[in-house]
């Protein structure tokens, strides 16, 4: 199995142009092979978490903050568009990137006075923010409908094109996800993204080299919150009707799964988990609410054998061993100098 | 001869704690300069001081005639003071040239948008990074690591990676937090030879070093802390020599002739 990733590893850093031109290419070609809708929906959901989870895996996977209440940003990014382009009637490629810049001043909002926090702390704040975030989308009825929600709204327009229903929609899912991927492996690939991950590494010796930390760790959260944001933007003209319930920490958990289980802190893991994630709920679609066990024995089974996730081999702090313990699993592995 | 690095009165409380009373030390450019005591004396926490980690409760550290402390420790490391730890704090789960890629963050300039866009900054800087890298890790000897995980390196080879991530930083001081320590003999002899030849390559170089031969040997100026104060300061001879540093080390009795008496 080792062997295998490790030589199809190779292959693909091999052929990596041509690989993702022909992975591309069969996506893009790909409804014309499915013929249900209720499939076409289900690929659509699977490219809208592997952006979502591929977000929240910059703030937690690369730079090690712990950031457990992505519905809220996921939440913010939604509204911001479904309130534009209902009442000011914005176009969608509008509101799109403004949807994605609002969600990111709130990202920094939220990083700036949690700067010094670390790991269960952040969480929580996370969590709290993504509760008040729904809970202001609930209450505060003249900007948000309450509890009505807000329906109709509009679809989005290209040369007198309708994206309308799963089949037109994937498209645009599709496009959000590979630019987000492109975008996110040239940044990681970058100063700023080795800066982020250094700050996950090890933080002190990442300051005492002059990397300011906290300015890389807010740009990071606001980096996260963005494509959150944007993720949100383009999913509320897909289903046309959003409310608050659609924002609660069942969903914050929900993308934080698909992140743990794909594996953090590589590019492809969250998409690995969003499909693994995504199929399993529509595979045990007949057992209804025991669903929710089965999601909570396999991270308990991740997490058990095999914390780095499914396809993460990063083996770094996040991979949860510690200092010499990590180095012994990793000779075991015979990846050696 | 002009003082690079400067402390003055340098104190740092701890609670009830006296962790470092009142110490001045003055480490001129071009020196080696090797801070000595016995364990718990106060040596890590005094260069935790000067490079920013702690703030000194009382006192100021001067870099260049210019006072650093108060400042965070990146813009210490911006104003070129790099550093190493006592237990060694590699980017674990980075390759070596990664490693040393942080490095030169603070000379490279990309930002996400050149990133994103690979424009001529972004190529510019990984150019630069990569080639300069490089050239840090062959005169450090590490050129056959490049690509390995920092994490799976031997001990002795992690601690050059160290140096080797710090000297990216281009320094106008380094500060080595007992360098050789975990090293046998022969590790430790040719890390003294390296050490020697970075000082030969202009580098200003403070070492705190248990490893008696080594700060004997190499250094031309050696501060000796005791429970937080400094007791001597001096070259080797004069270290050698002083009576307060022979009781640090050995007591009192038996040096003072007191327990023949």
């Amino acid at each position: 199995m080792r062997d295998f990733m490790l030589k199809s590893k190779a292959l693909y850093q091999k052929h990596k142009i041509l690989f993702n031109l022909v992975m591309i290419a069969i996506l893009a070609v790909l409804p014309m092979f499915v013929r249900q809708s209720y499939l076409m929906g289900i690929l659509c959901r699977i490219l809208l978490y592997a952006t979502l989870a591929g977000s929240l895996n910059v703030i937690n996977g690369y730079s090690g903050q712990t950031c457990i209440g992505h519905a809220g940003f996921f939440c913010i990014g939604t509204y911001c568009e479904a309130i534009l382009a209902t009442r000011l009637g914005l176009s969608f490629w509008l509101v799109l990137p403004i949807a994605g810049i609002v969600t990111a001043i709130f990202g920094g909002v939220i990083a700036l006075p949690t700067l010094k926090m670390k790991g269960i702390y952040l969480s929580i704040v996370t969590l709290g923010f993504s509760e008040i975030v729904r809970l202001l989308a609930l209450n505060w009825e003249g900007l948000t409908g309450g509890p009505m929600g807000i329906k109709g709204i509009p679809v989005p327009e290209a040369f007198g094109f309708q994206f309308t229903g799963s089949r037109n929609y994937y498209y645009i899912f599709l496009v959000i996800a590979v630019l987000f991927l492109f975008v996110t492996g040239r940044v990681i690939r970058s100063r700023v993204g080795r800066a982020w991950i250094s700050i996950r590494e090890d933080e002190l010796a990442a300051k005492s080299l002059g990397v300011q930390t906290s300015r890389y760790k807010a740009s990071n959260f606001m980096y996260g919150a963005f494509w959150a944001g944007i993720a949100g933007a383009a999913y509320a003209p897909y289903v046309r009707f959003i409310d608050s319930t659609m924002f609660t920490l069942d969903e914050g958990f929900n993308i934080l799964s698909m992140v743990i289980i794909g594996g953090q802190g590589t590019l492809v893991g969250p998409v690995a988990g969003s499909v693994i994630v995504n199929l399993l709920t529509e595979l045990l679609r007949p057992v209804g609410q025991w669903r929710m066990v089965a999601y909570g024995l396999l991270i308990i089974v991740m997490m058990w054998w095999r914390p780095q996730g499914l396809v993460g081999a990063s083996d770094s702090i996040l991979s949860g061993n510690t200092g010499k313990k990590r180095l012994g699993k990793k000779d075991k592995r015979g990846v050696s100098a | 001869m002009s003082a690079l690095l400067e402390a003055r009165g340098v104190c740092k409380y701890f609670g009830g704690l006296k962790a470092v009373e009142g110490v001045d030390m003055t480490v001129n450019k071009g020196d080696i300069f090797g801070i000595i005591g016995p364990n718990g004396a106060g040596k890590t926490t005094f260069f935790n001081i000067c490079s920013g980690i702690y703030q000194p409760t009382k006192g100021e550290i001067l870099l260049d005639g210019e006072k650093i402390s108060g400042l965070p420790s990146d813009q210490i490391a911006g104003r070129g003071m790099a550093r190493t730890f006592q237990n060694i704090q590699l980017f674990r789960y980075m390759s070596v040239l990664d490693n040393v890629k942080i490095g030169f963050h603070n000379r490279t300039k990309t930002r996400l948008g050149d990133a994103i866009f690979h424009d001529k900054r972004y190529q510019k800087d990984e150019e630069f990074v990569v080639e300069k890298g490089i050239e840090i890790l062959e005169k450090v000897g590490l050129l056959e690591f490049k690509d390995t995980l920092a994490g799976n390196l031997a001990y002795g080879v992690q601690r050059k990676v160290e140096i080797a991530r710090a000297l990216a930083l281009d320094p106008k001081i380094l500060l080595l937090d007992e360098p050789a320590a975990g090293m046998n003999p022969l590790e430790t002899q040719s890390l003294m030879e390296f050490i020697k030849q970075l000082n030969a390559d202009g580098y200003t170089i403070a070492v705190i070093e248990h490893d008696m031969k080594f700060v004997m040997n190499s250094c031309n100026r050696i501060l000796v802390l005791n429970f937080g104060q400094k007791i001597c300061e001096g070259t080797p001879d004069e270290v050698k020599n002083n009576q307060q540093v022979h009781e640090a080390y050995f007591g009192k009795g038996i040096i003072a002739g007191e327990a023949v008496k």
